[in-house]
């Protein structure tokens, strides 16, 4: 072998290690990631398990009114009404409240439920884990049906708020067609 | 291992060459290697330009009109991809094969049979990528980034996308390594360093980055490998994993890549614009340092492909302005190619007409990339068709411009023979207008909102898209001028001559046109290598 034959072969391998290295390297990325993110609190799931440890340790000394309230965009095609007015509540526990639609459109419909909040500032510490007005609702020509909310009051609620109002609007596709 | 090698070198020493198929099957020589990679290039280039014609076809009108979604996603996918490994990096590795070692002085690649085996490589990985067609599920769909959980839901596809990926990174690795040897240990005596031409130390630099960070991306493959078929979970976030840590380790090889594919550009036009001015490039050391600079600044700014994903401010701070610091190495090349032209006796043949619209269209991506660099405004641009016009504005009129702009440089060295000026020129204008009639509008419909990778859009979007569209045909078609004038440049034409063109200068226009099959097997003199390095 000729000397330069060496030193190409040597410097073959020394650059494949660095070949290897940098395979190993991207592997090692991955506790360098879990890492960082724990430093950082980013993909951290610390402050999510701050807020489910409130879910499971409600403040039961404190009780919160919620009323329910339920309108329809076009009179007299949907019957739509909260199952009950209102419910007391602790913030931190989650509640499940029913709303009741009937379609009398005389035809089978897409609805949405549209939510508003008050007052507006409560906004913040209203939390919807689950509810119907997420997603467009089918229904069959008569049919009528119970749709569930589920929902927790954060129990940093400022302390002067006692009455928290959660209205819907449902919109049907008629609604859509005439607001385009 | 390496006794039979000098053997076969000393044996075909007489220039008499192995014929047929066994002269490209079992090709040692870095000439034969170089063409065939060029060769697998062009091909891969027209495939996914087909591709691209396709998606244009799709969006020329709002609706669905010639695919459904899930193809037109493989179509997107597949473009990325097969342009990416396929066209644009086996070019530059193939302009690497035929000129590193001439310009060096040296009589092959320091890697003979490696170098064919990275070459032999790359068949099989494009067929088993485009293959994937023809599986049960078609082509994969989730983006030429290969983002889980979205990746994972390929079909039958999903391996062969892995081990395709596999073998076109092994290939680069190996393609690199050889570079490497080449031009640490290949150097004729008196080739220093600081001698090199540009072309030969952007690519010494680039085979860096290659050997850097793609086994990462191997690495990143071989995650979402696992992840689909052995239980792990790293990107999984239901056993712990985070699918945004794949972002992370993609975009740290995906940074880097970006600048192996415009490194080399930058080579090939600081070879050119000299050439076609008369006049020595200008701050040649400053050109080989703003290189280096810009490979190292490539590592430490990935993160700016995910803004959005949710990172500390500081850490967006950090990336922010580390990319933005980019713009000062680059900002010096384009002075130093502007200065080189300065008082210039400048002509305009093909590849000087190709290096300026480099020079142009390359410093408009440039722009909109430091506008992309810019966090508050990146959120507004991110996943739009401005991200899309500014990196086909640096690929396209970037990345595959030089090339085309190098195939017209060194095609009278390879062939000896000088090919159809008038035919070249026509090729350049329809190149550089419609490109910028397909891309320029793009950036109007990414600011307007239109988002990427999406076959359907809002009709307000239809007159920008229908321009766009004809654009892309025009551009297309185009092309095609370019392999017929090579082919007929091949089979005849005006004799070129040692030295093609008055004004330039390097070892391998000291060289006959065709150069032998195994030129420098005496190494140039000093003076010869002195008379080529004029800077």
């Amino acid at each position: 072998m000729t000397d330069r034959g060496r030193e190409n072969l040597s410097l073959t391998w020394k650059l494949g290690a660095i070949a290897l290295g940098a395979f190993g390297f991207g592997f090692a990325l991955v506790p360098l990631y879990r890492t960082l993110c724990a430093v950082t609190g980013y993909g951290d799931q610390a402050k999510l398990l701050e807020r489910s440890a409130a879910i499971l340790h409600p403040d039961v000394k404190r009780t919160v009114t919620v009323e329910f309230l339920a309108d329809v965009a076009s009179a007299g095609s949907w019957d739509f009404r909260p199952e009950v007015r209102r419910i007391e509540v602790h913030p931190g526990e989650l509640y499940t409240a029913e709303f009741y639609a009937h379609n009398l459109t005389g035809h089978a419909s897409i609805a949405q439920a549209v939510p508003n909040i008050s007052p507006s500032e409560v906004a913040a510490y209203f939390h919807k884990t689950e509810c119907f007005c997420f997603a467009p609702q089918h229904f069959a020509l008569n049919e009528g049906r119970d749709m569930p909310v589920r929902f927790f009051v954060d129990p940093a609620l400022p302390s002067h708020i006692e009455v928290i109002t959660l209205a819907y609007t449902f919109y049907d596709e008629a609604s859509r067609v005439t607001r385009r | 291992m390496a006794e039979p090698h000098a053997h076969a070198a000393a044996h075909d020493d007489h220039d008499h060459k192995p014929h047929g198929w066994r002269r490209w099957v079992f090709a040692t020589n870095h000439k034969d290697i170089g063409t065939m990679y060029l060769v697998l290039s062009c091909t891969m280039f027209f495939i996914g330009g087909i591709a691209a014609e396709c998606i244009r076809l799709e969006l020329f009108r709002p609706g669905l009109q010639f695919f459904d979604p899930q193809f037109f996603n493989s179509l997107t996918t597949m473009h990325g991809l097969i342009m990416i490994f396929g066209a644009i990096m086996p070019a530059f590795v193939g302009l690497a094969n035929w000129m590193v070692p001439m310009q060096v002085g040296a009589p092959d690649m320091a890697l003979p049979r490696l170098n064919n085996f990275s070459f032999w490589i790359l068949p099989f990985a494009f067929t088993l990528l485009i293959g994937s067609f023809f599986v049960p599920g078609g082509a994969p769909a989730g983006g030429w980034t290969m983002y889980p959980p979205l990746i994972l839901q390929t079909g039958a596809a999903f391996p062969m996308l892995i081990f395709s990926v596999h073998l076109m990174g092994m290939s680069s690795i190996l393609g690199a390594i050889n570079v490497i040897v080449t031009i640490m240990n290949m150097r004729a005596p008196g080739m220093t360093l600081l001698r090199m031409p540009l072309f030969v130390w952007s690519w010494l630099i680039t085979a860096y980055l290659l050997i850097a960070v793609m086994p990462v991306l191997a690495g990143a493959v071989t995650m979402l490998l696992t992840d689909h078929f052995f239980g792990t979970t790293f990107f999984t976030a239901a056993g712990g994993g985070d699918p945004v840590m794949f972002q992370h380790i993609f975009w740290f090889f995906g940074h880097p890549e970006v600048y192996i594919m415009i490194l080399p550009a930058f080579g090939i036009i600081s070879e050119i614009i000299p050439t076609f001015s008369r006049k020595p490039l200008f701050g040649y050391e400053a050109m080989v340092y703003a290189v280096a600079s810009i490979a190292f600044l490539s590592f430490i700014v990935w993160a700016h492909h995910m803004f959005t994903v949710g990172m500390p401010l500081a850490a967006q701070l950090f990336f922010m302005l580390s990319t933005m610091l980019i713009a000062i190495p680059t900002g010096v090349k384009v002075f130093n190619w502007t200065a080189t032209m300065w008082k210039g006796s400048l002509s305009f043949e093909p590849p000087m007409l190709f290096a300026l619209a480099f020079l142009f269209l390359f410093s408009i991506g440039g722009f909109s990339g430091l506008m992309l660099a810019m966090v508050p405004a990146d959120y507004q641009y991110q996943d739009t068709y401005f991200v899309f016009a500014h990196f086909h504005y640096v690929l396209v009129t970037g990345a595959l411009f030089s090339i085309i702009a190098a195939v017209y440089y060194w095609l009278p060295k390879w062939t000896g023979h000088m090919y159809d000026m008038k035919l070249g020129t026509w090729h350049f204008w329809l190149s550089a207008i419609f490109v910028n009639v397909l891309f320029f509008p793009q950036h109007f419909l990414g600011l307007a909102g239109m988002p990427r990778r999406i076959p359907d859009y809002a009709v307000q979007f239809t007159d920008w898209n229908m321009v766009s569209s004809i654009g892309a045909f025009g551009f297309g078609l185009s092309q095609l001028l370019f392999p017929y004038l090579i082919i007929k440049c091949i089979r005849a034409g005006r004799a070129a001559g040692n030295r093609a063109w008055e004004g330039a200068h390097g070892l391998e226009w000291e060289l006959p046109s065709p150069p032998p099959f195994h030129s420098w097997t005496t190494p140039p003199s000093d003076a010869v290598i002195a008379r080529g390095a004029a800077h």
